[in-house]
């Protein structure tokens, strides 16, 4: 098992602040979280480039947190993948092994792996004539042959088109089942979802939910976790009655009948969120007038943000757009069904 | 039709003045040496062994300096550390300082009234006059081009590859030699040939700290001042030559020094 205990570092104008994870043995971990949050620094410092300021690393019950890096046996996949340009891929997939093994052993190791991630058709090819998806499996059987316990990836996706990301999605499955234990830092919520036994959301250097990644996304603790599942409509509410909630500004909606009155979250999926040109009165509760401040439209239908009471994300189908006539600055009148809301209480 | 750029003539004609400049003296002193007496300089002995010599001594100071001036450099390019713009400071002055100056500093240091002197007198070995004061000298004025050129390389070096290269169990001498030092080689090697170049022009240090035995530059000053120009014109032009056979050497050397794909890995059913 690798433990972080409230791990704290400073680089530059940057920090990361008390993280604290477990993670077992054969798991798939994922450490989601934006550009810049501080996920990379995490991997840094558990692979030995940068030591914390406070905190420990404790790798299968041995403190690691100021082991030399050669030391640790915990592969790094970069997110550049930093392949030596002056070794042929060969010399590249051999070089952890060059001064411990015979040349036999060598060759057999390197033909071994370079078949796990399929590259044997690449020994002879210089770095610089690698693609983007060649270069990723080249750092990947260089961390391999090593046999660590442990393999970080740094986003090992953002240089890849979408067929060569099945194919390597495909390949981090085998290697998890393999046995390898992974932790895999990425900013892309689909990414993660297919991949993660278990989740860590980071934001600005700070872990904020962690869990298996189902109990995670369905109950987000923030917006910022409710937004990597594309859940646009996420508001902070305490509870006014068992089935009303308050918000700051004293606007009251209508949810779904909770046990007991408490603080917590309304998550709405923008596709519940229904839109007409005029108030329907038929509808008695959570009915909203607002205007249209944008429209986003992609394959399945068009996203609409509403500013109302509430800030509102709509979703609908191209053929209700086109219906509505629906233009930006048009007034709207949007509506949710209480059974359509998501209450979550906070912890 | 075509257009012309005057911007790009004006500077071309601004250029050709340096160029001119460089080149009409090199091709005078070559245009008014006749083949004859060129022929009977590299007979003379004086001007062969001085040759070797200032050769053998450029060369030697050059390899025995680079086993300190590559690690410093190195040093240089990775670590911060307090006084380090001093010590950038330090490593330049050499340039900067009056070459005579610098040989009477160097003088200053090996001479038999110095601790360094007087060590290497116990041994039997006096600098002063002596082919390694020659070869300090030379050091002293050219050594910071291969710090320089070698730290410029070290830095141009990823530090993510010398990471990975830990990370995959190397230590950091390991690193050091098969990855910092084969990436950074081109600069280093362009460094070293800046010094041992810079080594055999060198002339007012080694005219102070030893004018016997003569190297090449100071032969031809010798030469110059003892039987006038005409005298002095064959030996410069032969050590031009010289020159220009190792500079041109040596820098295809660098151009060659690339990478080549590597072939013949061998196949998993050879066994032996």
């Amino acid at each position: 098992m690798l433990e972080l205990k409230n791990v704290s570092l400073h680089v530059g104008q940057f920090e990361l602040q008390d993280v604290s994870l477990k993670i077992q043995q054969g798991e798939y971990y994922v450490i989601l979280g934006l550009s810049g949050a501080g996920k990379s620094m995490l991997l840094e410092c558990i692979s030995g480039m940068k030591l914390p300021y406070q905190g420990s690393i404790i790798m299968d019950g041995i403190d690691i947190t100021y082991e030399k890096i050669q030391k640790r046996n915990i592969g790094y996949v970069f997110q550049d993948h930093a392949v030596f340009p002056h070794m042929n891929v060969y010399d590249n997939v051999a070089y952890a092994i060059r001064r411990s093994r015979s040349k036999t052993e060598i060759r057999d190791k390197v033909h071994e792996v370079a078949k796990i991630v399929n590259i044997q058709h690449l020994l002879n090819r210089q770095p610089t004539t690698l693609s983007g998806g060649e270069s990723q499996r080249v750092a990947l059987a260089r961390t391999l042959i090593r046999e660590p316990k442990y393999i970080l990836l740094d986003e090992p996706f953002a240089s890849l088109d979408v067929q060569l990301r099945d194919d390597l999605r495909a390949l981090l499955r085998k290697i998890n089942r393999l046995g390898k234990t992974i932790i895999h830092v990425t900013h892309d919520y689909e990414e993660a979802i297919s991949l993660a036994q278990k989740i860590a959301v980071f934001q600005d250097g700070r872990i904020i939910q962690q869990g298996n990644s189902f109990e995670v996304f369905s109950n987000p603790v923030s917006g910022f976790v409710a937004r990597f599942r594309g859940i646009r409509n996420f508001f902070s509410v305490k509870m006014k009655s068992k089935n009303t909630v308050d918000f700051n500004d004293g606007l009251t909606i209508e949810i779904p009948a909770q046990k007991s009155i408490s603080s917590g979250y309304l998550m709405i999926n923008s596709q519940d969120v229904s839109v007409a040109k005029s108030r329907d009165e038929a509808i008695l509760s959570n009915q909203f007038k607002g205007v249209i401040t944008d429209v986003i439209p992609n394959f399945k239908g068009n996203e609409i943000s509403i500013k109302s009471d509430l800030h509102l994300t709509s979703f609908i189908t191209h053929q209700l757009f086109k219906q509505l006539n629906i233009k930006i600055g048009d007034e709207i009148w949007a509506s949710i069904h209480p059974k359509n809301i998501k209450y979550l209480i906070s912890n | 039709m075509v257009r012309t750029d005057s911007f790009a003539l004006i500077l071309s004609l601004l250029g050709g003045v340096v160029l001119l400049f460089i080149v009409a003296p090199l091709a005078g002193l070559f245009l008014e040496t006749p083949i004859a007496s060129l022929m009977e300089t590299t007979q003379d002995k004086e001007v062969t062994q001085s040759i070797l010599l200032t050769l053998g001594t450029s060369f030697g100071a050059t390899l025995f300096f680079a086993f300190f001036a590559i690690p410093l450099a190195f040093l240089l390019a990775r670590k911060n550390f307090y006084g380090k713009r001093w010590v950038l400071g330090i490593i330049d002055l050499p340039i900067v300082i009056p070459h005579s100056a610098a040989g009477i500093a160097v003088l200053g240091f090996i001479s038999r009234d110095s601790i360094v002197g007087q060590l290497a007198s116990n041994v039997g070995l006096d600098f002063v006059g002596h082919p390694v004061g020659i070869a300090l000298a030379m050091a002293f004025v050219s050594i910071p081009f291969l710090i320089n050129a070698a730290k410029d390389g070290f830095s141009s070096v990823p530090v993510r590859l010398e990471q990975a290269a830990k990370n995959l169990g190397a230590s950091s001498i390991r690193v050091l030699f098969t990855i910092s030092i084969p990436l950074a080689w081109r600069h280093i090697l362009s460094g070293f040939i800046l010094m041992f170049a810079r080594g055999l022009s060198e002339f007012g240090a080694v005219v102070i700290v030893a004018y016997h035995p003569m190297i090449t530059p100071v032969l031809i000053f010798e030469r110059y001042t003892s039987y006038g120009l005409k005298y002095a014109r064959p030996v410069a032009v032969v050590f031009i030559l010289v020159c220009l056979v190792f500079f041109i050497g040596l820098r295809l050397l660098v151009r060659g020094s690339k990478q080549k794909d590597s072939v013949g890995i061998p196949p998993l059913n050879e066994k032996k």
